[in-house]
């Protein structure tokens, strides 16, 4: 994992005294609560329904296991011993007193954190892979780019007041994990026949009101050139982006009022002019790279005589590596997922408790390595196969062995109307609900993949529009109503979801989810997941059944 | 009239303004002065027949590229900040920098507040009229806040991976 220089850490403590100092402005009386807004946007400190939410920068997803501990720390002393994962691949702390803000930021900068470019309209947290270097599916790491990436744009002094907040994926497999197609700048990672690496560059894809799938504007651009192309395209976007209305402000309307080849144009042309002055010298990429160099895997067997005995003998350890645990590039080796989704909990919250278990796992069985995912799940990318028994019984000690990933209870929900001052409706309840219609995991892995996505309201935090299955909280009247889509993807096969039919009330929602999936056992054919029923059958089945239910 | 702050060679100060604003629809003022980019390229040529010295004063949605063969004949160009947040000026002012080669003053207008301090220093302002009534003081602090820098700028200073070298 990258290490931090004293380059790294010294501009860490400059951004944290500037921030009490800032404070201590507001807390005399100096600065009205006004002056003070722009100001503790910049540093991740939002007003929320009923307290200061501070979100906490996980650069990429990474997190080494005293990271993860201070953050479990600093939820037991300043939260209520908790913390949300989002699909930033970033942690929120809900109930946080403005007083106690800076004392936060320089406990995480003693670990290397911090809450820089977490809000306003700057370059957010970049986002790749959970599974980086540990999945065969990778052409190259994309942390050494991610890295690159998080140096750039950390306080760009061009890019810091953009029209709106600025999102980028970065995968290196085809089986993407990251959402690529549906961020301001997707990255996907290639490798030419003549074994060089290049990025085919997504700009302009989005959620909010205006779903996007982006376009890809250029097929391969040298993986050294990345720097300078990326400026090539926030300055086009910096100068002509639209900046009279908020809903409109987001890279993808530029890119769909100029369409793609027009906005290809601009950017090439802009590429043209910058040069190659601002691209990472080869020296430097080769740092970053050193520090993602692969661990020192041990030589195992293909086989685990522990892993296969533990199957045979535990039933509920057998559904939890059927379901949470991933092919490694390394034999011998697995990937973790470890499920945020408990039934009846909140997706994406972990308990101080629960964050130091998956520390102290990570310590001793997964190379000190932890990933948050933008599904809002932890991972251990490199556990033995030997270990997955100790590793499961500290999970499932901890209330973190359930086997959903990818099931229909791995939602992702905003937290909605129960903390978030913009939503119609509440996010969190519904998902809860819905977890607990398929509380019996036979009937769950009978159903197979099937990704709920939820948000309060159109801003669409929750990726509602990518859900196999989306809903969205809407406000009638004062009243909650949830509107259905179906067919959207976030992955590497993209697209909108597409409308249900009129908007449910609150109770009738868990209900219209078993329904859907009812219509999909019977519709579905051999090996197909939802999606794939949906993509043949088209809605009217669906709706046919979740409407007559109304009637 | 608005306080004018520079920072030169990394030390700021309070200086006095030679120059006038003139917005379009006043008369003109004797002396040098500061003109929208219309009313620059209406009366530019005849003030500058007179041996004043110009600056044009470019609207955040105004760029650059329009003044390309005039800055030659330019002593400063101000870049307005309609809202702090508008940060059109911050591409405008590092283009002029580092694409049109511009040694003459680059000065921000508009609602420029101290906290912007860093960014703008790094693209190229080397003038400053702020609007929350700071100090030459407060800004020299502000210019020295971050130690280092990550990426290539209007600046020159060396960056995290020059440092690092």
């Amino acid at each position: 994992m990258y290490q931090y220089d004293t380059i790294d850490k010294e501009m860490l403590a400059d951004r944290s005294a500037e921030f009490r100092g800032q404070v201590a402005r507001r807390l005399s009386g100096e600065l009205t609560e006004d002056q003070f807004k722009r100001l503790r946007l910049m540093n991740g400190l939002y007003l929320q329904l009923h307290a200061y939410m501070l979100r906490v920068a996980i650069p990429y997803g990474s997190l080494n296991p005293t990271q993860l501990r201070k953050l479990a720390w600093i939820g037991r002393t300043y939260d209520k011993g908790y913390g949300h994962f989002t699909t930033r691949t970033n942690l929120q702390f809900h109930w946080i007193k403005l007083k106690d803000a800076p004392d936060i930021l320089d406990h995480l900068a003693s670990v290397d954190m911090h809450a820089i470019q977490t809000s306003g309209n700057c370059i957010r947290n970049t986002t790749t892979d959970p599974y980086a270097g540990a999945t065969a599916e990778e052409v190259d790491d994309p942390r050494v780019w991610a890295e690159a990436i998080r140096q750039w744009s950390t306080f760009h002094p061009e890019f810091t007041f953009l029209p709106r907040k600025f999102k980028i994926a970065i995968t290196a497999a085809p089986k993407d994990r990251t959402a690529a197609r549906v961020h301001d700048i997707g990255l996907v990672l290639k490798r030419a026949r003549d074994g060089a690496l290049g990025f085919e560059v997504i700009v302009g894809g989005g959620m909010g009101r205006t779903p996007h799938i982006g376009p890809t504007i250029r097929e391969f651009l040298p993986v050294n050139r990345l720097l300078s192309y990326l400026e090539a395209i926030l300055r086009v976007y910096n100068r002509h982006g639209r900046r009279d209305n908020i809903y409109k402000a987001r890279i993808k309307i530029l890119v769909a009022a100029l369409g793609k080849d027009e906005f290809a144009r601009q950017v090439e042309a802009e590429w043209a002019k910058i040069g190659e002055a601002v691209d990472l010298p080869d020296t430097e990429l080769a740092r970053i790279r050193g520090a993602f160099a692969p661990l020192g895997f041990e030589t195992l067997p293909e086989r685990s005589e522990a892993f296969e005995t533990a199957k045979a003998s535990t039933p509920a350890f057998a559904r939890f590596a059927r379901n949470n645990v991933k092919p490694h590039k390394k034999s011998g080796y697995g990937i973790v997922e470890i499920s945020l989704k408990a039934i009846g909990e909140t997706p994406g919250d972990a308990t101080s408790d629960q964050m130091e278990v998956v520390a102290d796992l990570a310590e001793r069985f997964g190379q000190g390595d932890i990933r948050v995912t933008h599904e809002q799940n932890l991972v251990l990318p490199h556990v033995k196969l030997d270990d997955l028994p100790a590793v499961w019984a500290g999970l499932e000690a901890a209330g973190l062995a359930t086997p959903n990933i990818n099931l229909v209870s791995d939602i992702i929900a905003c937290p909605g109307l129960d903390y978030c001052a913009l939503a119609n409706a509440r996010a969190i309840p519904i998902a809860q609900h819905i977890a607990e219609k398929f509380r019996d995991q036979d009937r769950a892995e009978q159903v197979g993949e099937l990704k709920i996505k939820i948000s309060g309201c159109i801003n669409a935090c929750g990726h509602h529009h990518v859900g196999h299955i989306g809903i969205l909280g809407v406000d009638k009247k004062g009243e909650e109503f949830y509107q259905l889509t179906l067919g959207g993807s976030g992955a590497e096969d993209a697209a909108v979801g597409s409308m249900l039919g009129p908007a449910l009330p609150y109770e009738k929602v868990a209900d219209a989810v078993d329904t859907l999936v009812d219509v999909y056992l019977r519709e579905r054919k051999d090996g197909e997941r939802f999606l794939d029923t949906f993509r043949r059958t088209g809605v009217a089945p669906f709706k046919e059944a979740v409407y007559a239910d109304a009637h | 009239m608005p306080t004018l702050i520079e920072i030169r060679d990394g030390v700021a100060k309070t200086v006095a303004d030679a120059f006038t604003h003139v917005a379009d629809d006043e008369d003109m003022a004797t002396g040098d002065v500061i003109l929208s980019l219309a009313r620059f390229q209406s009366d530019g040529d005849r003030l500058l027949s007179e041996g004043r010295r110009l600056g044009v004063r470019l609207k955040s949605d105004e760029q650059v590229e329009a003044l390309a063969y005039d800055l030659p004949r330019l002593t400063l160009v101000a870049l307005e900040f309609p809202k702090h947040l508008d940060g059109r000026a911050y591409s405008n002012a590092r283009l002029l920098r580092e694409r049109f080669g511009f040694k003459g003053e680059v000065r921000a207008v508009g609602d420029v507040l101290r906290e912007q301090a860093p960014w703008m220093i790094r693209v190229g302002f080397d003038a400053y009229e702020p609007a929350d009534g700071s100090s030459a003081n407060e800004w020299q602090a502000a210019a020295r806040r971050y130690r280092h820098a990550y990426q290539r700028a209007a600046d020159d200073r060396p960056v995290a991976f020059e440092e690092r070298a």
